[in-house]
C-alpha cells in the first residue's frame, strides 16, 4: 500500500561532540546513498517521520485487508477464492514485516495499534470506499495494488535500512496481487454483458481514487522536500501518478475497457500524460475521516482487537507460566 | 480471446506465484491437474471424496471469515493459512468426485442444495469465539491427520495422493490446534472456563465423524472406516485435553446426519452466502 507522503521538521538545538559525529556520519550515509540502521545516529525529526511513514503504511495493510475480505466467502469460483484469500493473507504478513520495521526506530507495536485504533494514526485513503461488487476486487487488485507498486518500487531503495529490506519482500508479492486483479477483470470483460458492465463500473469508481492515492499535487506536497533529501521518497507525488497512468493507460486496450476520463492523453510536447481533474477536496475530506467507509473500517479493528484481548492475556499468561517452569527446572 | 492470448497478456505483470504466506510443496498434485486427469472414480469412490471434500470445503468457508478479525496478526495469518489448505483439499476431493459425473468442482460447489451436501455437522458449527474456533479445530484435525494418515494406503492412487500432501498440512493444523489448547487450557480462568464451554457445545457433534455407512462395504480397500479410528483419536485427545487441563466433556451425542444429506440450521445460511454470486450468473466463467 502507499505510505502517507510527509515527513518535517529540523534540527536547530545545539549538538554534543557525539551527537555532532552522529549526525557527520549521518549526512555522509545519506550523500553517499547508502543504509541508515537501526544502531546508527539520526536526526529525531527523521526518526519520528520514519516511524510515522512506516506505521501509516503498516496500517494500511492492515485496514487494506477488510475490502477483499469482504469478498472470499462470497467468491464465485473455488480458484478465485483460494486465489482472493492467499493474497489478503499476505497483506496481513506485509503489515507484520512493517510494523517490525517501525519497532527498529523504537515504538513497540501495541502503541503504534493503538494509534490506529484512537483514530489518531492515518492509514491510505483508498480503502475507506468501499468493495460492492466482485469486480472491485479486479479494481482493487490492478488499480490500487498498481498503484501501490508504483509507489513502492523507488522505496525498496529507501534510505532507512529495515524499510527498504521490508518493501523488497513487500513488492515481489505485490506484482502477483496486481496480476490477479487484472485477471478477474480480463474474465469478466470477456464474459456476459453483465459481467462486463460490472467491471466497467468497479474501474469507474476506483480510477480517481486510485490516482489520489499518489498524494496532493507537488506544489501542495511540502513534506515531500524533506523526505527527497533523505533519500526516503526518490519521485515526486506527480512523477508517480504520470507513471501509473500512462502504465494503466495501456493495459486498459487489453481488457476492451475504459478508463473515466475521456480526455487521457499523452502530451508529446511537455512529455507528459494529461489527465482528468482530481477532486482534492474529495481526498481531503476522505483522510480526515468523512469517507463512504471509514468509521465502519475502524470498528471493525476495534471489534477484532477488543474480542482478541481475553485471547492475547491468555497467551501471555500461559508464556509467563512457562518461564517460570523453565526457571524452576 | 484464446487462453494462450490471456496468459500472454499477463506477462508484464511478472512473477505469478510470489505469496510470502503460502507454504505449498513444489510439484504436489494440483486440482487443475485432478481435473484434466484420464481415471474417473466410480460411483462409490467418487461418493467418498464428495465427503471428504465437503468437510473440507465448509470448514474452510467458515474457518476463512477469521481474516482480518483474528485476536492478533499472526492468527490472520495462520487461520487464513489453514483455511487455505482446507480449500486446497476440498478443491481436489471435488475435482475428482466431479470426474464420475461429467461435472466441475464449481458445479459441486456452487450448483448443489442443502441436501445434496454430505459435510459433517461439526464443520458446519459456527466459528463462536476463537475458544470455540480452536476446539472445533482440534476435534478435526486430529481425526482429518488420523484419516488422511491411513489413506495414504488407499487403494485409489488419486485418494492417496491428494492425501499425501493434505496430511502434511493437517499435521500442521493439528499442533496449531495442540498449542493453542494449551494456552488457552492453562492461560488464565477466564480461557480456560471458555474452552470447558466451547467443548461441551461441540462435542455431541463427535460422534457423528465416527459412523461408518454402508458406503464402506463397497469402498473396500479404497476408503477408511471411521469407526475404525475412534480408539486412536480418543487416546489422542485426552491426552491433549490434560495436558492443558481440561476433560472430556460428559455431553451425549446429537441425532446428526449430515452425511444422509440431513445438514445442520446453519447450513442454508453457510450456502446462501457462498453460491450467491455463481448462481446470479449461472454459465458465467470467472
Ligand atoms: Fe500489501
Ligand atoms: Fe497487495
Amino acid at each position: 500500500m502507499a505510505a502517507q507522503n510527509e515527513s518535517g521538521g529540523n534540527l536547530s538545538a545545539v549538538l554534543s561532540p557525539e551527537e555532532q559525529a552522529g549526525k557527520d556520519r549521518f549526512d555522509a550515509i545519506i550523500a553517499e546513498d547508502s543504509r541508515i540502521e537501526p544502531r546508527d545516529w539520526m536526526p529525531e525529526a527523521y526518526r519520528k517521520s520514519l516511524t510515522r511513514q512506516i506505521s501509516q503504511h503498516a496500517h494500511s495493510e492492515i485496514i487494506g485487508m477488510q475490502p477483499e475480505a469482504n469478498w472470499i466467502t462470497r467468491a464465485p469460483s473455488l480458484k478465485r477464492k483460494a486465489i482472493l484469500m492467499a493474497k489478503v493473507q499476505d497483506e496481513a504478513g506485509h503489515g507484520l514485516y512493517l510494523y517490525s520495521a517501525a519497532e527498529t526506530l523504537g515504538t513497540p507495536r501495541d502503541v503504534l495499534n493503538e494509534q490506529l485504533l484512537s483514530g489518531r494514526a492515518k492509514y491510505s485513503s483508498i480503502f475507506n470506499y468501499p468493495a460492492r461488487s466482485w469486480a472491485d476486487m479486479g479494481a482493487i487488485g490492478w488499480l490500487v495494488d498498481g498503484a501501490a507498486i508504483a509507489n513502492q518500487v523507488p522505496l525498496c531503495r529507501a534510505s532507512y535500512g529495515p524499510y527498504g529490506r521490508a518493501m523488497v519482500r513487500v513488492c515481489k508479492e505485490e506484482s502477483f496481487h496486481q496480476r490477479q486483479g487484472f485477471e478477474i477483470l480480463l474474465e469478466l470483460a470477456q464474459g456476459t454483458e453483465a459481467q462486463k458492465k460490472m467491471a466497467q463500473d468497479a474501474i469507474n469508481r476506483f480510477y480517481a481514487p486510485a490516482l489520489m492515492m499518489f498524494g496532493p499535487p507537488d506544489g501542495d506536497s511540502p513534506n515531500s522536500k524533506q523526505s527527497m533529501e533523505w533519500r526516503v521518497k526518490r519521485f515526486s507525488n506527480d512523477e508517480l501518478r504520470q507513471r501509473f497512468v500512462g502504465m494503466i493507460a495501456e493495459q486498459v486496450k487489453v481488457l476492451g475497457l475504459t478508463l473515466p476520463d475521456p480526455g487521457l492523453h499523452f502530451d508529446e510536447e511537455s512529455g507528459k500524460w494529461i489527465h482528468k481533474e482530481l477532486d482534492w477536496e474529495e481526498l481531503t475530506e476522505v483522510i480526515s475521516g468523512n469517507g463512504p467507509v471509514n468509521s465502519q473500517r475502524l470498528e471493525r479493528r476495534r471489534e477484532a482487537h477488543a474480542e482478541g484481548a481475553w485471547v492475547r492475556e491468555a497467551a501471555a499468561a500461559y508464556a509467563a507460566k512457562m518461564a517460570r517452569k523453565t526457571e524452576v527446572a | 480471446m484464446s487462453a494462450h492470448d490471456i496468459d500472454h497478456s499477463l506477462d508484464s505483470f511478472g512473477d505469478t506465484s510470489a505469496s510470502a504466506t503460502r507454504v505449498t510443496p513444489g510439484n504436489a498434485l494440483r486440482p487443475e491437474d485432478i481435473a484434466i486427469q484420464q481415471t474417473a472414480p466410480g460411483e462409490d469412490v467418487a461418493q467418498y471424496a464428495l465427503r471428504l471434500g465437503d468437510d473440507a470445503l465448509i470448514l474452510a468457508q467458515r474457518l476463512s471469515t477469521w481474516i482480518s478479525r483474528g485476536p492478533e496478526l499472526e492468527e490472520d495469518i495462520a487461520l487464513g493459512n489453514i483455511a487455505l489448505d482446507q480449500l486446497g483439499h476440498a478443491r481436489s476431493f471435488l475435482s475428482y468426485a466431479a470426474l464420475a459425473w461429467d461435472k466441475t468442482e464449481d458445479d459441486l460447489a456452487y450448483f448443489r442444495e442443502e441436501e445434496e451436501f454430505t459435510a459433517l455437522h461439526i464443520v458446519q458449527q459456527p466459528n463462536g469465539h476463537f475458544g470455540t474456533t480452536i476446539a472445533r479445530q482440534l476435534i478435526v484435525s486430529i481425526f482429518q491427520h488420523l484419516l488422511y494418515t491411513r489413506l495414504l494406503d488407499s487403494s485409489d492412487e488419486t485418494i492417496a495422493a491428494i492425501c499425501a500432501k493434505a496430511v502434511k498440512e493437517v499435521d500442521y493444523h493439528r499442533d496449531h490446534a495442540i498449542q493453542w489448547t494449551l494456552r488457552l487450557g492453562l492461560g488464565t480462568e477466564e480461557s480456560a472456563a471458555k474452552m470447558r464451554h466451547a467443548l461441551e457445545i461441540l462435542w455431541p457433534y463427535v460422534a457423528e465423524m465416527f459412523k461408518d455407512e454402508p458406503l464402506y462395504d463397497a469402498l473396500g480397500d479404497a476408503g477408511v472406516r471411521p469407526s475404525t479410528l475412534r480408539a486412536a483419536w480418543d487416546e489422542e485427545i485426552t491426552a491433549v485435553l490434560s495436558d492443558a487441563g481440561l476433560e472430556i466433556p460428559k455431553t451425549g451425542s446429537a441425532m446428526s446426519f449430515g452425511r444422509q444429506g440431513e445438514p445442520s440450521e446453519y447450513m442454508g445460511f453457510i450456502l446462501a452466502e457462498m453460491q450467491v454470486l455463481a448462481r446470479k450468473h449461472p454459465g458465467a466463467s470467472w
